[in-house]
């Protein structure tokens, strides 16, 4: 592996990364099961592509106007939830999905099935990021979103979004809005996906429809769920796994995908709970705090 | 507008074979079973490859079918079995494991092109002044009302609908009650799978191609289906079919709309999530 492929796959990881953080705040904090978040990922990245590509904006603000877009969208396509749950809303969310990839492709505004080309590098005191500064950058952010995530799994925010997804019902009698804390969720997914497809648009400096569809969305929930479901190290675990693998099985070619979907699947066989959360509870197991643990992920993955 | 309403009819089928094989697997297990795809592609391509080896049609057609049902069966019986216990999650990601596992092996198998269904049917073309039915989506029809016939008879007369519906009903109860759920609900992955095999042949041969990937689509569009039809009621989803096709192809041919026909159905579909959450004929849940 030469240093810039490896720093391109690791810029990709920790896109992947970021991804799989804001994904698992609705799926294991919230208990909002989507299966549409490539959708707020290719908001975050056209966003920031329209911005600058067509209306010239400089890198920084169209940084900010771009996260600040999707986490409004976000907030929008959060609205469903308000009506719909469980199986509904993994449905629900995989229209909305395809959906915003039509619009991405169909709508000339956005360039069509080539989408949009030339998004200029981040610059700093007139320094263009290059790969390896990039790699740092995204680095930087990825840490942030990491500590943001592990700041509100203490606070209040995930005590209300604990009630939310034990019992929705039971939520509402005892007086906490489950609508709020589904728009909290929504909007805070949104946000950081919008990061992430803002770090991936102008790494790439091309935008194109097809990198936001329905299995990107797979992909990401994999990472989520492999990874371990509601934990904090889960999704990072999952995302360097699930992106590392394909580019570790490069050697076997053509049974790449194979190899991939049976690891999925084998995963789920034994490990449900994901690598982090099985691995935790076959180490603490016996300890209190484990116990507590345990008890607090058969209650996610309700099993 | 006759023509339309023709062709919507055709494309209903199409949407329908899919679908009620799905509503009946998620009627029972409520699992979102995107791997029934999987089952589509493979009972187009596996009639194909049975076909260039030199089997009669017929024979191809049967063989797929029997093939394409006991892979069904063993999808359950091998995979989704070990998992129910495990919540909802664990059984959809094992699906879409499943799924791109087996897309990647057609490819293996068969090619990654596209290849031609080329054969020639007995049956005549409808051709009129204003109307056009080709002799593939008159099989299309046809095929269609006989397993909507053979569906009803099989879920109203025989023992083994009304094991079905009691297991989509309640499963546990069902259980309780002295029925084999294990032994139903395998029945009805084989029931499944050969009409959304079927589903598979009849699409390939309309569009005269069948390729690995043919199923990406209709995984997730035979799930706007189950939803718009109501969960696991089959006449919901037969009903659902028709409406969404005739819907899609009216708008398309009255408005030209700026977005593709699937992205409308998707529309449609949360609209209607949005203000009757049961699907259009679905009971109220819980």
């Amino acid at each position: 592996m030469s240093l810039d492929y490896f720093l391109t796959v690791s810029v990709f990881t920790m896109i992947n990364t970021i991804l799989a953080l804001s994904l698992n705040i609705l799926i294991g904090y919230a208990g909002q099961v989507s299966l549409g978040h490539a959708a707020f990922f290719g908001i975050g990245a056209y966003a920031s592509a329209v911005l600058t590509v067509k209306f010239g904006l400089d890198y920084w603000l169209a940084l900010l106007f771009s996260i600040l877009v999707s986490g409004l969208i976000g907030l929008l396509l959060g609205l469903p939830a308000l009506r719909v749950k469980e199986d509904f809303l993994v449905l629900a969310t995989i229209g909305i999905n395809f959906v915003v990839v039509s619009v991405f492709n169909y709508v000339k505004f956005f360039g069509g099935p080539y989408g949009i080309l030339g998004l200029p590098r981040p610059k700093l005191f007139g320094i263009v990021f290059n790969t390896k500064i990039y790699a740092l950058y995204v680095l930087i952010w990825t840490t942030v979103v990491f500590f943001l995530v592990r700041y509100i799994s203490n606070t209040y925010l995930k005590l209300g979004f604990d009630t939310l997804r034990e019992n929705e019902d039971a939520a509402e009698s005892v007086g906490v809005s489950s609508a709020r804390y589904k728009m909290y969720a929504f909007a805070m997914a949104g946000l950081m996906a919008g990061l992430a497809g803002n770090l991936w648009a102008h790494y790439m400096t091309v935008v194109f429809p097809d990198n936001f569809s329905f299995p990107v969305s797979i992909g990401i929930l994999t990472m989520v769920v492999v990874g371990g479901v509601g934990t904090l190290f889960g999704p990072v675990v999952g995302a360097v796994l699930i992106t590392f693998l394909p580019e570790l099985l490069r050697f076997a070619r053509d049974y790449r995908m194979l190899i991939y979907g049976f690891i999925i699947v084998f995963t789920m066989f034994f490990m449900p709970k994901g690598i982090v959360g099985s691995m935790k509870e076959r180490i603490f197991g016996e300890t209190p705090l484990g116990r507590k643990y345990i008890e607090k992920v058969r209650r996610v993955t309700g099993s | 507008m006759l023509q339309n309403v023709v062709n919507a009819l055709v494309l209903g089928s199409s949407y329908l074979m899919i679908a009620v094989g799905l509503t009946l697997i998620y009627g029972i297990l409520k699992i979102l079973h995107i791997a029934h795809a999987g089952v589509y592609a493979f009972g187009a391509l596996f009639t194909v490859y049975l076909y260039e080896l030199g089997l009669s049609m017929v024979f191809a057609i049967s063989f797929s079918l029997i093939a394409s049902s006991l892979l069904g069966a063993f999808i359950y019986r091998g995979f989704y079995k070990h998992v129910l216990e495990r919540g909802r999650i664990v059984p959809l990601v094992m699906s879409v494991g499943l799924f791109a596992a087996m897309e990647d092996l057609y490819r293996l198998l068969w090619g990654p092109y596209k290849r031609p269904f080329d054969v020639h049917l007995i049956l005549p073309d409808l051709i009129t002044p204003n109307l056009y039915l080709g002799s593939k989506g008159i099989l299309m029809l046809i095929c269609t009302a006989i397993v909507i016939f053979l569906l009803y008879l099989l879920m109203i007369k025989t023992k083994l609908g009304k094991s079905l519906r009691a297991c989509a009903n309640d499963l546990n109860l069902a259980g309780a009650f002295g029925i084999d759920t294990d032994r139903t609900i395998t029945y009805g992955f084989l029931i499944g799978s050969a009409l959304a095999a079927l589903g598979g042949i009849l699409v390939g041969l309309y569009d005269n191609t069948v390729y690995p990937t043919m199923g990406s689509v209709p995984s997730y569009k035979a799930f706007v289906v189950v939803v718009l039809g109501g969960f696991g009621s089959i006449r919901g989803a037969v009903m659902a079919s028709y409406i969404l096709a005739l819907v899609e192809t009216l708008i398309v041919y009255k408005f030209g709309f700026l977005l593709p026909r699937d992205a409308i159905a998707f529309l449609a579909m949360i609209a209607l999530l949005m203000f009757k959450p049961e699907g259009l004929f679905g009971k109220v849940q819980r």
